[in-house]
């Protein structure tokens, strides 16, 4: 399939990445390359740096060592490069982020019509096949704030896609949901996994994680501790940290 | 254990609702309620009937004959004077007569149609913007409306361009003035606020440091100092030096005092936004330009709303301060008619005339507010 041979690029190349707030050393020497198509899911406890480093990826959070290319081009302060970067490359957050003064279809359209010069009519049509995908086409003319928490993350996710990017980012996209919630947004996200796209997750979701990764990547104060495929990081964890975590994660 | 039965609704019990629970909830819930109530009252029956007295049941009101669109209404025989007026109440005759140099000060009487279609053009204004909210193309006509009403009203007020004779800025006064100077003013500083406040949060140290001292200077000093300035130190630095227009000089110092003032208002709305809001803009691609424009000021200007027309009013009261540079507002103009010798001693109803004027304007405007806060309010609709 075209999807292995694709498997063979790499389309974000990240290498000796240091970032520091201030003094307190964030990330140190992170080397990460993820292919096209593949799907990697990063955990590791709170404060280890695993949303700090895939904000880098879009560069809303500014690094001060390393480089990180994404599908070819290098992320430099220069301001047009980060737009094309961002226009390849969309982003979940943990809370959302959605519009609030701004109905469904219009937070869908926005990017489109803004950034990608495309027609009102044709965003607009594409946006109601998103929202159709995520299930949530009755809801188009309503606000943000008139959806529950996982509805409004479809929408993110819907949000996301409609500029058709290349890479698509996850910062605990179901960590702010009420329990119940959770299902409904992750199934829209192992489609997702299903049809190719490259995905970088942050989640403590190990199922998902089981289901659709193709590598986990662990992440501890700053570093990268382990990496491996779902079936080797579950049965042989090799670090004491990763033993530790996953005892902590999944015994409860 | 399982209920099986779903409970029908059904409305409150009759003594929770109605007039009699809001009299007893409201006014006479504790003994403080209550007391405070009492004393309420007892205040208002003092005051109440001399002020009603004095403005209408003794009030003097012979006009004699007043045109209204073409009506002929009576009022009395002849109009009253001020010996025949009486004392002791008010004497409205005496509004009556100066009513033209309230609203228009010295403008020329054979021109007072053009400031009276201006007025009118203005509450068409409101009414058409009000009428196009569902129209598809309400975005066009309103724009079109923002960049023709401000030229035709300063053609017909103004004149010249060979169409109009010309109506001088220092023959320009009372009402007519007052709301030039109010609505000139909070138009053209409203823009440099936000341009300011957006400033004040720049990455660009220039900008940033420009904004905040621009705005600390200008709110570190009262709007008199900065009239006096515009007024006699302004034209020390133009080559046209006094022959610079009065109105025009004021205007600028009342603009540029408002800006900064709209600055920090906006400002204030600019730091409610989530920071989400931003990443999420940056994070699909929006330059700096659309982020603020699309997703920042819209939030944040709602959010802003009851503060920006509470700046914009106190702007409107501190209008009447241009009387201290010889431009003759409302106020103005009552205290110069109250010299009248015909008319002496009639400052009182002049003032009370202004006062009602001004409550009329300024009340409007809260309650407009108070509107486009429930318009825009698309938070917490569920």
């Amino acid at each position: 399939m075209e999807k292995e041979s694709n498997m063979e690029n790499n389309i974000i190349e990240i290498s000796e990445l240091n970032k520091w707030y201030g003094d307190f050393h964030a990330l140190k020497n992170i080397n990460l390359n993820v292919k096209e198509g593949e799907i990697i899911v990063v955990c590791g406890p709170s404060g280890s740096g695993k949303s700090t480093l895939i904000r880098c990826i879009n560069f809303l959070e500014k690094f001060q060592e390393g480089g990180i290319l994404v599908d070819g081009i290098e992320l430099t302060d220069d301001a047009q490069k980060i737009r094309n970067i961002r226009s390849e490359v969309s982003m979940v957050f943990q809370h959302f982020n959605l519009f609030p003064h701004l109905s469904i279809v219009d937070n869908l359209t926005l990017a489109p019509i803004w950034v990608h010069n495309e027609t009102k009519d044709e965003s607009r049509e594409k946006a109601l096949k998103l929202l159709d995908r995520v299930g949530i086409k009755d809801q188009a003319e309503k606000y943000p704030n008139q959806l529950s928490g996982g509805q409004q993350q479809r929408v993110a996710i819907a949000r996301s896609l409609c500029t058709t990017p290349k890479i698509m980012l996850f910062d605990e996209p179901t960590s702010a949901l009420d329990p119940e919630m959770i299902s409904e947004v992750l199934d829209v996200m192992i489609e997702l996994a299903n049809e190719g796209i490259t995905m970088v997750c942050v989640t403590h979701e190990m199922g998902f994680a089981k289901k659709v990764a193709n590598r986990i990547i662990f992440m501890d104060d700053g570093q990268i501790v382990e990496e491996n495929t779902p079936e080797e990081f579950f049965k042989n964890p090799e670090s004491d940290r990763l033993k530790l975590f996953l005892n902590q994660i999944l015994t409860h | 254990m399982a209920v099986n039965e779903q409970q029908s609704t059904r409305k409150p019990p009759i003594s929770q609702i109605g007039a009699v629970l809001w009299l007893r909830t409201n006014l006479f819930s504790s003994w403080t309620n209550t007391v405070l109530t009492v004393f309420s009252l007892y205040l208002l029956y003092l005051l109440l009937p001399p002020l009603l007295d004095w403005m209408v049941f003794s009030a003097n009101f012979n006009f004699g004959t007043i045109n209204i669109f073409g009506l002929d209404i009576k009022f009395s025989e002849t109009m009253a004077d001020n010996k025949n007026c009486g004392r002791e109440a008010a004497c409205w005759p005496y509004i009556y007569e100066k009513m033209y140099m309230y609203i228009y000060g010295f403008y020329p009487r054979e021109e007072s149609w053009r400031p009276n279609i201006v007025f009118g053009l203005t509450a068409l204004l409101f009414i058409v913007i009000r009428l196009v909210r569902n129209y598809k193309y309400k975005n066009k006509v309103i724009l079109s409306m923002i960049v023709i009403y401000p030229i035709v009203s300063f053609i017909l007020i103004a004149g010249g361009f060979g169409l109009l004779p010309i109506v001088e800025t220092h023959q320009w006064g009372g009402l007519l003035l007052t709301l030039i100077i109010a609505s000139v003013g909070i138009i053209i500083s409203f823009p440099i606020g936000v341009l300011l406040a957006l400033g004040r949060q720049s990455n660009l140290t220039i900008i940033r440091l420009f904004s905040t001292a621009f705005i600390e200077f200008i709110r570190a000093v009262p709007l008199i100092t900065i009239l006096f300035m515009a007024s006699f130190v302004l034209p020390l630095f133009l080559e046209s030096g006094n022959n610079f227009d009065k109105l025009l000089r004021a205007l600028i110092g009342i603009a540029l005092f408002q800006a900064a003032y709209f600055a920090e208002v906006v400002r204030g709305g600019l730091q409610a936004i989530p920071r989400g809001q931003y990443e999420a803009a940056d994070a699909i691609g929006l330059s700096y330009l659309q982020k603020n424009a699309l997703i920042i000021l819209p939030q944040a200007l709602k959010i802003s709303i009851p503060n920006i027309v509470g700046s914009s009013i106190s702007l409107f009261k501190d209008t009447t301060l241009v009387l201290i540079i010889g431009l003759m507002d409302m106020l103005a103009m009552v205290n110069m008619t109250s010299n009248d010798p015909y008319w002496l001693g009639r400052e009182t109803e002049g003032f009370v005339f202004v006062t009602m004027v001004m409550w009329v304007f300024l009340y409007s405007m809260s309650r407009y507010s108070k509107k486009l806060e429930i318009r825009f309010n698309t938070e917490n609709t569920n």
